[in-house]
């Protein structure tokens, strides 16, 4: 423990509410306000962390997103966070902290050997080595190795996070005094402002380094810009993440802690104001714990009054370490400052300076004791670095912004007229206070310059120069790459991994690239950057799926009768979208057969709502249908109805279904339950493009109707107990009202029986269901399942459009070739009913099959002798418990003879081939 | 997620609608050969930049003419087809 806390400074943390959090089996004090890393920092131990590849141990070294090494798999309030980074996370009482990767402790790692194989490691390693016996040999142990932070499968996280739309006139992103400024300036033009802040606090650096913003102090410009934000109508999101930018200026922002939301914000204008990344610093063990970015010191300095160590070194080449080392002094540490250039700012005050000075490495294994510049070694417990400035410009890129290269500044910047946002501040490559507030528009004011001289990675240097913290890469592994010809940025990234973890590289991405260009001897800007994509930080996938999860995934449609038929002990399933009883009893597949077997007997009665009912109404009705459907309906007499099929341009059979005549100028489309919508819009798109939309109209009706379907020999009489008109012809039928109800009876089959399907508003459902179940208790019958329903219309060779049609069947492979032969006039699909392969005499065609067993369904139909090759399918298959035999419909080639083997499983079986339709072939029980 | 704005509806997000087909794509009439008939069941052009293509609200159920361009998806464009 090197580090500790300041008796006064803080000013994010309340002394008078200590927490108490535990790390790894180890107790941790904190205050209110502490992050857990400020918390680590002031009080707990300095390795909390191991490596990815090499577990080497690894302290705090960031203050934010841009954090390595500190994650933790953190339980709160219950749930397990895997991966968070220690500086994101709000410290609360009782806070459980694993840290990744390590076993059992940190500190402990039993792993910590691993890095004594370094040199045995190389870049490409796993590439090189797990090739020989085939890569999946080896894959099970190294996934086991590799990977950080673990799932707890018993807690799931933000898994029921809402997702929120918001529109604003402008949004920023990013609360420092770039931020506020831009705030302040689009309050000034009007309309509102919603502001997003990752940390807790608004103010950026102001809150560490301090200053005045156009005459007031900065808490009361940052207050003042705040109650003018929310005075507009505006909001101030804080711990929120805007981790995407999608077309159409879309941002994507998740806000926790508090309450957790996933935002899906629409901003007239964004501004970003993301700022900027410390580099760090590229001597030898530059990742041994003790060494940390100095803009972090400074940070947690002043916030937490967590001081990082006692002997400070303050190694950089920028002005802005100078307040950094004079706050560090002054709150009572010794402190070095190491600056790499010759021309200098004064020495502040209670600090040593040494100009000139060049980092060659750091010394120590688990802890740092000190490091050598100019070949001169220095004690100390504490290294800081500050490399120069990256700007964060991760949205800007999203939104199709590009980069150039700006040499004064030594960093990429946003090429202005690129991209959907403004960049402002640091992101935009604008640093400090007094050139953020002149880039603002504000007349330009005293402040110091943040001046600095250029660091790059020093191949020359002896010992390991890491690159990439988080994902273990040094800078050996970079010139190993370049060696080999990994030139591209894009290459080096994925053979090395560097800026591939979860810190996306935000202090390494610059390096990697610096030290490419220098390997290759290109220019920055030559050797190019790589792409930036969504997520900008680590999200969970539980907050992305939000509330769309298990029974909310796909939402199914619900019965209106769902209560009645489950207190008649149905069981549900779903089937095309619709929640349905399966079968009425315990065990579906007995109560399927008895069922099917009481509807031929007696009477079944099932409910049919969901099956789509589209009116199509107008002068025009007859016409569009025409066109629409394979079958014509202009023939239809008012009050009949017809079976008729429909097809897409490319002659496939999209629907099938029955279409009723109510009135001359009114029908009623039938389409299958999980088609209604579909059909509809095939009916929309001739009507809106080809006939005078003013002529028909369509209407889904589907929801509004409640249908009954009573079918079997004593479908009549079951009709007649409950008070039902039944004087309906075959193939008609009858608008009436009933019990002052409107009723509409139509006497179609779907089961080979004389059926009649009772339609009611679906406000008097639960009263027809109560007087056909009434009726029922009279004359005898049964509640059958859509199962039992399926063996009735499959013993009728009733087709399932999809089912037992495929994406290459017409309307002749399913014995319907009527129209395509007779009809002269245009309909969908004709066209391509006459094409070479619609004309084929090899056609598949629909059949069925007699077999001793109950065919498996997609068993393929091969030739009994001859080389084996599939001649169609199976696509339906039961027991029929009217005709005691397996049943089954197919699809097979034309003109295969009267038996076929069924291939299944390994082994052939034989079928014979029989007219799809197997019971009551010539429909005299209609 | 991009937003399509339907003549009818105004602004919607791009998950209400349906692509339906390029602009003056005209159905062949009568009995077209095999290739023409083939090219207007399956020969999008799927022009790269500007284009102006026939989109399905499913919302409202409007079929509506959106111009745009492919690359950048800007939408410059959005009316009812008559
Ligand atoms: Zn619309």
């Amino acid at each position: 423990m090197t580090g500790w806390r300041h008796p006064t400074l803080g000013s994010e943390i309340d002394r008078t509410k200590p927490l108490r959090a535990k790390v790894d089996w180890e107790v941790i004090d904190g205050f209110q306000g502490d992050t857990l890393a400020s918390a680590l920092l002031a009080s707990g131990p300095r390795t909390i962390a191991r490596s990815f590849k090499y577990h080497r141990p690894r302290g705090v070294m960031g203050f934010g997103a841009e954090e390595p090494n500190a994650l933790f798999d953190v339980t709160r309030n219950g749930t397990t966070t895997p991966n968070a980074r220690a500086t994101l996370v709000p410290l609360t009482d009782g806070l459980k902290a694993r840290a990744v990767n390590a076993q059992p402790t940190a500190q402990k790692d039993r792993a910590r050997w691993l890095d004594l194989l370094h040199r045995a490691i190389p870049a490409g390693f796993y590439y090189k080595t797990f090739i020989a016996g085939g890569w999946h040999l080896y894959e099970p142990r190294i996934r086991k190795m590799a990977g950080l932070g673990q799932l707890d499968p018993t807690t799931t996280p933000h898994a029921d996070t809402p997702i929120r739309h918001a529109r604003c006139d402008t949004l920023v992103i990013g609360g420092g005094v770039a931020g506020l400024m831009a705030a302040r300036t689009a309050l000034e033009t009007g309309g509102t402002v919603w502001l997003i802040e990752q940390s807790r606090h608004l103010g950026g650096t102001l809150r560490w380094r301090g200053g005045e913003v156009d005459g007031q102090a900065w808490p009361d410009f940052v207050e003042d810009t705040r109650k003018a934000i929310l005075a507009s109508g505006g909001r101030i999101l804080i711990n929120t993440n805007a981790w995407g930018a999608f077309d159409h200026g879309l941002i994507a922002a998740y806000q926790r802690y508090v309450t957790d939301i996933h935002w899906q914000i629409r901003p007239l204008n964004t501004v970003l104001a993301t700022g900027a990344t410390e580099r760090p610093l590229w001597p030898a063990g530059n990742d041994i714990p003790g060494v940390i970015l100095a803009e972090a010191a400074h940070h947690y300095l002043m916030l937490y009054g967590a001081v990082v160590g006692r002997r400070i070194l303050l190694a950089t080449g920028s002005d802005a370490s100078y307040a950094t080392a004079a706050a560090l002094a002054e709150a009572g540490a010794d402190v070095t400052l190491a600056d790499r250039r010759a021309k200098t700012p004064p020495a502040p005050e209670g600090v040593l300076l040494l100009k000139s000075q060049q980092l060659q490495s750091v010394q120590g294994r688990t802890e740092m004791f000190g490091a050598t510049f100019n070949d001169t070694f220095l004690t100390a417990d504490t290294l800081l670095m500050s490399g120069g400035w990256t700007p964060s410009v991760q949205l800007h890129c999203q939104s199709g912004g590009k980069l150039d290269w700006d040499a004064d500044k030594d960093a990429l910047v946003p090429r202005p007229g690129t991209g959907h946002m403004r960049v402002v501040g640091a992101a935009n490559g604008t640093f400090g206070l007094a050139a953020t507030l002149i880039e603002a528009g504000l007349p330009p004011q005293t402040g110091p310059d943040w001046h600095w001289e250029t660091a790059r990675p020093n191949p020359l240097i002896k010992g390991r120069v890491w690159i990439d913290f988080q994902n273990d890469v040094t800078l050996k592994d970079v010139t190993l790459a370049a060696r080999e010809g990994f030139t591209s940025v894009e290459h080096l990234k994925r053979y090395t991994t560097l800026g591939m973890a979860t810190d996306q590289g935000r202090t390494s991405n610059f390096a990697g690239l610096a030290a490419m260009s220098e390997a290759t001897d290109r220019t920055i800007p030559e050797t190019g950057t790589t792409t930036f994509r969504p997520p900008v930080q680590p999200i969970p996938f539980t907050v992305i799926a939000g509330r769309r999860r298990g029974d909310l995934f796909n939402p199914l449609k619900r019965l209106t009768l769902e209560g009645q038929h489950k207190s008649r002990g149905a069981q549900f399933r779903e089937y095309g979208g619709w929640l349905r009883p399966s079968a009425y009893g315990d065990d579906e597949r007995s109560s399927a057969q008895t069922e099917a077997k009481v509807a031929r007997e007696t009477v079944g009665i099932y409910d049919a709502s969901p099956l789509g009912k589209l009116d199509v109404i107008g002068p025009g009705a007859a016409a569009l249908l025409d066109f629409a459907f394979y079958t014509r309906l202009s023939t239809l007499k008012p009050g009949r109805a017809r079976y008729a099929l429909m097809l897409r341009e490319n002659g496939i059979v999209f629907d099938d279904g029955v279409v009723m005549r109510v009135a001359e100028d009114h029908y009623v489309v039938s389409a299958s339950s999980s088609h209604a919508e579909a059909v509809r819009f095939v009916l929309e798109d001739p009507r809106q493009d080809r006939f005078d939309p003013g002529r028909v109209a369509i209407h889904d009706v589907t929801q509004a109707w409640t249908t009954l379907t009573v079918t079997g020999p004593r479908a009549k009489a079951l009709l007649d107990a409950a008070g039902l008109p039944v004087d309906c012809p075959a193939m008609g039928l009858t608008r009436s009202t009933w019990n002052d109800m409107p009723v509409r009876i139509a006497r179609i089959s779907l089961t080979g029986d004389i059926s009649f399907e009772v339609s009611v508003p679906t406000s008097d459902g639960a009263a027809l269901h109560a007087a056909l179940e009434a009726a029922r208790i009279k004359v005898g019958g049964h509640w059958i399942g859509l199962e039992a329903v399926m063996i009735l219309r499959a013993e009728k060779g009733y087709i399932v459009v999809g089912k037992d049609t495929d994406g290459s069947t017409m309307p002749h492979d399913l014995g319907w070739g009527g129209p395509r032969l007779k009809r002269s006039d245009a309909y969908l699909g004709k066209q391509s009913l006459f094409t070479e392969a619609a004309t084929a005499l090899d056609r598949r065609q629909l059949i069925g099959l007699e077999s001793a067993e109950v065919l498996a369904t997609g068993a393929h139909l091969v030739p009994l002798d001859g080389p084996r090759r599939s001649l169609g399918f199976v696509t339906s298959s039961y027991m029929s418990p009217n005709l005691n035999r397996p049943i089954a419909l197919a699809m097979v080639e034309a003109g295969h003879g009267s038996e076929v083997g069924i291939f299944h499983d390994g082994t052939v079986t034989r079928a014979r081939v029989t007219p799809a339709c197997a019971f009551d072939p010539k429909g005299e029980r209609l | 997620m991009q937003l399509f704005p339907c003549p009818f509806c105004g602004l919607r997000a791009e998950a209400e609608f349906h692509f339906a087909t390029t602009a003056g794509r005209a159905r062949p009439e009568g009995a077209p050969d095999d290739v023409a008939w083939a090219r207007y069941l399956y020969g999008e052009d799927a022009p790269k930049g500007l284009t102006t293509e026939i989109w399905l609200h499913t919302t409202c159920g409007e079929y509506f003419l959106l111009t745009r361009n492919s690359l950048t998806r800007l939408i410059t464009g959005s009316e009812a087809l008559r």
